[in-house]
Parts: C-alpha cells; structure tokens; sequence
C-alpha cells in the first residue's frame, strides 16, 4: 500500500531524527524544536487545512499544558504545596529522586494532554458557533485572555513565573531525554493524522472544509467531528507544552503563551507547506525552522523583522504553498490526471 | 476582599470618584473610536480585517514623539503625522493589500498580522523598548477637593478626536470621494460599472484609516504611554468595538467605544488594573458567544 517514495522519505526522517543529534550534539535542542514545529504545525492543520476552521489559539492549549504539568510535577512529592512554591520565586529547590522526577513528569505530560483536551470541549461549545474570520479572531482573542488571566493567578505565580523542577542528571543527558520526547510525540502525532485522514473522519472534515451546511444536511454530526479534531489537535498541544516548560526550565507569561512566535508560525508554517496536506506542515515546518536558525545566527537583531518579511511574502506571494506549487506543476507525482485533451478543447472554445 | 472594599470605596463612601472613572472611561473611549471607526471603514469596505491596527497607532505615536522633540508644536504634529500615515498607508496598500484584496478573509488576517510584527520590530530597533511619552507641561485641573484630577492635555486630546471624527463623517457624508466610497462598500461591481476607479478606492479608504490610527497615536502619545509592543492591545480593542458595534454602523462604534472604555476603566477600578487589558478581550469573546446563543435560536435542526 505504502508507496516507494514515502518509505524513503520515512527512512530519511527517522534516520535524521536518530542520527541527527548524535552528528551534531551541539544542536539537539535545536532539532527538538524542529521537532515540536512539525508537531504543532500537523495539529494545527486538522482544524485549519482539513477543515477549514483557520484558527489562531491554538497557542492556548500549548500554554495551558505548560502549566498543568507544572502543577502535577510540583505537588506531587512537594509537600509544601503549589501556591508554598511559587510565592517562593524559585528559591526552593526540592530534592526530587530520580524515579519521583520521571513519574512526575510523566504524568505531569499526560495530564497536560488530558488537561488541554478538556479545555478545548469546553471552549468548543461556544467557539464553534464563530465561522470563517470570527473563528479566528475569536480563537486569538481566547489565548490573550487565557495569557492575560494567567498572570493574575497567584497560585501559578502570577507575572512572577513557577521555576521548573531540576532535571536530575547531566546536562547531556538532559538535552537527549527531551529531545526524544519531542520525536517520539511528533512522530505520534503524523501516525495518528495520517491513519485518521485516510478513514472516514478524513472526508467528513473535508467535507466541513468544502460546504458546511451541506455536509450538515447530508447527516455528517458537524459539532462532535469539529471537537474530535480540535482536541486531538488540543491534547498534542497540551503534551507538547509540558515538554516545552521542561524544556525551558522556567515557564512565565511569555513562555507559556508565545502568541506573536510560535502562535503564528504555526500557521505560517502550514501555510509554507501547502495546507491541507499530510506532508505540507511537515515541510513546511522544516523549511520555516532551517529559515529561522540561519536568521537568528546571521542576522543578529535583524532576525524579528526578517521572519515578519517571511510570513509576508509568504502569505501574500506565495499562498497555495510548496505542495500546491507541486500539485500544480507536477500533478502526476500526486495521482492526479490531468486530461489534455479536455484542456485544448476547452482553450479552443475560448 | 479587595473588590469589595473598592465597590465600597466608589459608590457608598466616596461616590464622586465614579466622576474620575467616567471621566478617565470617556477620555480612553475617544481614542479608541478613532481606531476602531478606521478598522470598520476598511473592513466594510474592502473586507479586509487589519490586525496591525495597532501598530498604526502606536506608529502615529512615535511619529509624534520624534517631531515634538524637535520642537514642533502640536496641530503641526498632528498634522504632519496625518499626512505621513495617510502616504504611508497607500504604500501599504499598493504593496500588499492590493493582493490579498480577493483571497480567503483569513489570509487577511495572517498577513497584516506579519505586516505587525514587522512594524513592532522595526520599531523597536528604531527608538528601543523604553515606555515613553511626550510631555505637554500643561496645567492639571482638580475638582471637588483634589478628589477629581483632569489633565488639560486629555480634554485638549478629546477635542482634538472629536474634531477629526467630524471631519471624518462629513468627508464621508458630503463629498464625492466619501460617496464613492460608500458606493464601493454597497457594490463593487456597480460602482465600477458607473465609472468609480475602486482600486483607487480601496487604496484611498486603507490610507484613510492608516491616517486616522496615525491621529489617534498623535493623542496616545500625549495622554499615555506608548511602546513599541503596545500596538495589539490597540488592535484586540478595535476589534471588540468593531464587532460589538457591527459593520456600517458608525454610531454603534462610537456608543461601543465609550461603552469599552468605560467598562476597561471600571474593571480596572473594581477588580484591579491587572484585569484592565483582559477586560476588552472578555469584551469580545462575550459579544461573540452572545452572537452565537441569539443565532441558535433561529437555527432548528430537523430530524
């Protein structure tokens, strides 16, 4: 069934994924960023390529799972209790043991999943309602208000931050322990999405995309496909914002909720791809992360207004993205036929 | 309780403090109409939703601070800032606005949200991340024993917007470019059917509302602060009026201004200023759920 140039480009990505830090050490973090790009960017392409709900808080869920594991990874073998540690401002530093530190993290992760799935059912029962502009207009107006109510939460450390548990072990290591977390979680994420667009919840959520009123009439439960798909996109976000805030060490406002960054370079990202495609995110994700580390290191202070170049040119140039570009030029790679014949006859009417 | 002792503090020992609020509300309000009136313009217009609304305003803002630091006094400023936003708008316009005119709405959205983070940033590289403001050295006013402080520069500012908002409406009521504009709005396609040029339109309306954000950061920067990241939460108000109000319904985005600014203000005062931005944010989402329990209920479901 698999054909022959998706088994390579399989083998090459989990070659890259396992070789990759190993021949460049000083860059797995680096790679495991890409790999939560690539993750964020396929999630976000359930609602905003498969289904035509472009939305713009997705961010929401990466930030609320930040701060979910961080409660389930500091109250669970810390006595003192959450609102103890976080007035603190990090000066406490509990000894966790090794196996305390993994099960908190673990379940921190999970509970972050969960956490973030739960939320979106219960942001989905208005957020649905809003179509077109006014999904996203509301989605990003739900991630500053959720940004915004965050700092003025006292158990979680308000504007302050919470200081993450230390990772017990070498630094090394520590890169490495995430960085497969990050892999394994995206590479997760492109198996689930690939077996769920080839079954029959792929064509009813295209169909959403396409008409959907009509998918409605013709007996398609809109609502409960449109709250499967944003929570399967809110639990990997949420999964991957506990990793993020583990990642970082330190989680505050601006980490949690990076609205301007990582917000919208996942949509940009899409974008750059080819939205509504398996491989698109992942390309474009990939492409949009090589783009960014070059600009970070060699254009120093530059590198802000060169990403917004970027998302523009992009998005007002370039729309239909790398594989729509391809599908044009090269429909046969894709299985599509384009028959000659109709096309001069219909040229020579003109 | 904090909110208690604050409600407390306004309407049972001193209730003359609900002036200073109402005040400070009307004040914020006619700011943010300026705005807000410029995003319904090109929204109904061209259907274009501009998330960098903001960073026009905060724009306009430096424009001014760096022309009152040379001495320039301040109708010549606004002036100025008027015309520079106006040409800058255009520019806008022709580079990316023209091309995303008949695309999905959202690519809208995306891309004056890159257009606003590249404004942030250059501004920022400009005139750094300091918090700044231009300082007028005019007299303040105190009412009721110093309970009520009005600063002349903000009644000088809410003169100032009610001015140009006039203008505004008269240009748009009364002069021809103003009906072709309106025409554009009711039917493109007859509008250039009947001889309207609607590119030129479209680029004159953008333009328009690029001046008019400039004029409202002329204001900002006299009576607030201004910093090269303040511009979204200028944006997410604009946005909340706007749909609060409805689309080509310019006493509705006044009330809605006003009405915002003194929610904001209240909420600030009640529950405490850290909520003062999420207030209109909360603003929006309400009216968009609202909007969506009120259409349910003209939607049935057969079965």
């Amino acid at each position: 069934m698999i054909k022959k140039n998706t088994l390579i480009t399989y083998g090459g990505l989990a070659l890259f994924g396992v070789f990759g830090p190993i021949i460049f050490p000083d860059y797995t973090l680096s790679i495991a960023y890409l790999w939560m790009m690539v993750l964020m960017a396929s999630t976000w392409d359930i609602l905003g390529g498969q289904m035509g709900y472009n939305s713009l808080g997705n961010i929401t869920f990466f930030g609320a799972g930040m701060y979910i594991s961080a409660i389930v990874q500091v109250t669970m073998f810390y006595d003192g209790g959450m609102a103890e540690y976080t007035s603190a401002m990090g000066s406490i530093k509990p000894e966790f043991t090794d196996s305390e530190y993994f099960s908190g993290l673990y379940l921190g992760i999970i509970c972050a999943g969960i956490g973030a799935l739960l939320l979106s059912l219960i942001f989905s029962t208005f957020m649905f309602g809003l179509r077109g502009p006014y999904f996203a207009i509301g989605s990003l107006g739900l991630a500053i208000a959720a940004a915004e109510l965050t700092i003025t939460m006292d158990y979680v450390g308000g504007a302050s931050g919470i200081s993450m548990p230390l990772f017990p072990g070498e630094i090394e290591f520590r890169s490495t322990f995430f960085y497969i977390l990050c892999f394994i979680l995206a590479a997760l994420a492109h198996f689930l999405l690939r077996w769920l667009y080839s079954t029959q919840f792929g064509l009813a959520i295209n169909a959403i995309r396409d008409d959907e009123d009509k998918a409605e009439a013709m007996g398609i439960p809109t609502l409960i496909y449109k709250q499967i798909g944003w929570g399967i996109a809110a639990f990997f976000m949420g999964c991957i914002g506990a990793i993020a805030g583990n990642m970082a060490g330190f989680i505050d406002k601006e980490v949690a909720y990076p609205i301007p960054t990582f917000g919208i370079f996942m949509v940009a990202m899409v974008l750059l791809g080819g939205k509504g495609t398996l491989w698109g995110p992942v390309i474009g994700a990939i492409i949009f992360h090589v783009i960014k580390e070059t600009t970070w290191t060699y254009l120093l202070n530059l590198q802000w207004v060169a990403l917004g170049l970027i998302l523009i040119i992009n998005i007002v140039y370039f729309q239909q993205g790398l594989m729509g570009w391809l599908q044009t030029k090269y429909p046969e790679m894709f299985g599509i036929v384009v028959d000659e014949s109709q096309k001069t006859s219909k040229s020579e009417a003109k | 309780m904090v909110m208690l002792d604050n409600l407390q503090l306004l309407f049972v020992w001193a209730p003359i403090i609900n002036v200073q609020v109402i005040l400070e509300g009307i004040f914020v309000g006619a700011v943010f109409a300026l705005s807000a009136y410029g995003l319904a313009l090109v929204w109904g217009v061209m259907n274009i939703k501009n998330l960098a609304q903001g960073d026009f305003v905060i724009m306009g803002g430096y424009l001014a601070l760096a022309l009152s630091s040379a001495n320039v006094p301040l109708p010549l400023i606004l002036i100025i800032v008027i015309v520079f936003m106006f040409v800058y708008g255009w520019g806008i316009y022709a580079l990316m606005i023209r091309r995303i005119l008949d695309q999905d709405m959202f690519v809208s959205l995306l891309a004056t949200f890159g257009l606003s983070l590249l404004m942030q940033q250059v501004m920022n590289l400009v005139f750094g991340p300091e918090v700044q403001t231009i300082d007028m050295e005019l007299p303040n006013w105190d009412f009721f024993d110093n309970m009520v402080t009005i600063p002349s520069s903000k009644v000088i500012s809410l003169g100032l917007a009610a001015v140009i908002a006039l203008t505004v409406v008269i240009f748009m009521k009364k002069s021809r470019a103003g009906q072709a504009i309106r025409a554009t709005a009711q039917d493109p396609r007859a509008a250039r059917v009947l001889g309207i040029d609607t590119d030129k339109v479209y680029a004159f309306t953008f333009a328009l509302n690029s001046a008019l954000c400039g004029a409202a950061g002329v204001l900002v920067s006299i009576i607030w602060v201004i910093q090269p990241f303040y511009g979204i939460t200028y944006s997410v108000r604009s946005f909340a009026i706007v749909t609060a109000a409805g689309l080509g319904n310019l006493p509705g985005v006044i009330t809605a201004a006003f009405g915002i600014g003194l929610f904001e203000k209240y909420v600030g005062m009640i529950i405490g200023t850290a909520y003062e931005v999420a207030a209109p944010v909360s603003i929006l989402l309400m009216v968009l759920i609202w909007r969506q329990i009120s259409m349910k209920r003209n939607r049935q479901v057969v079965r």
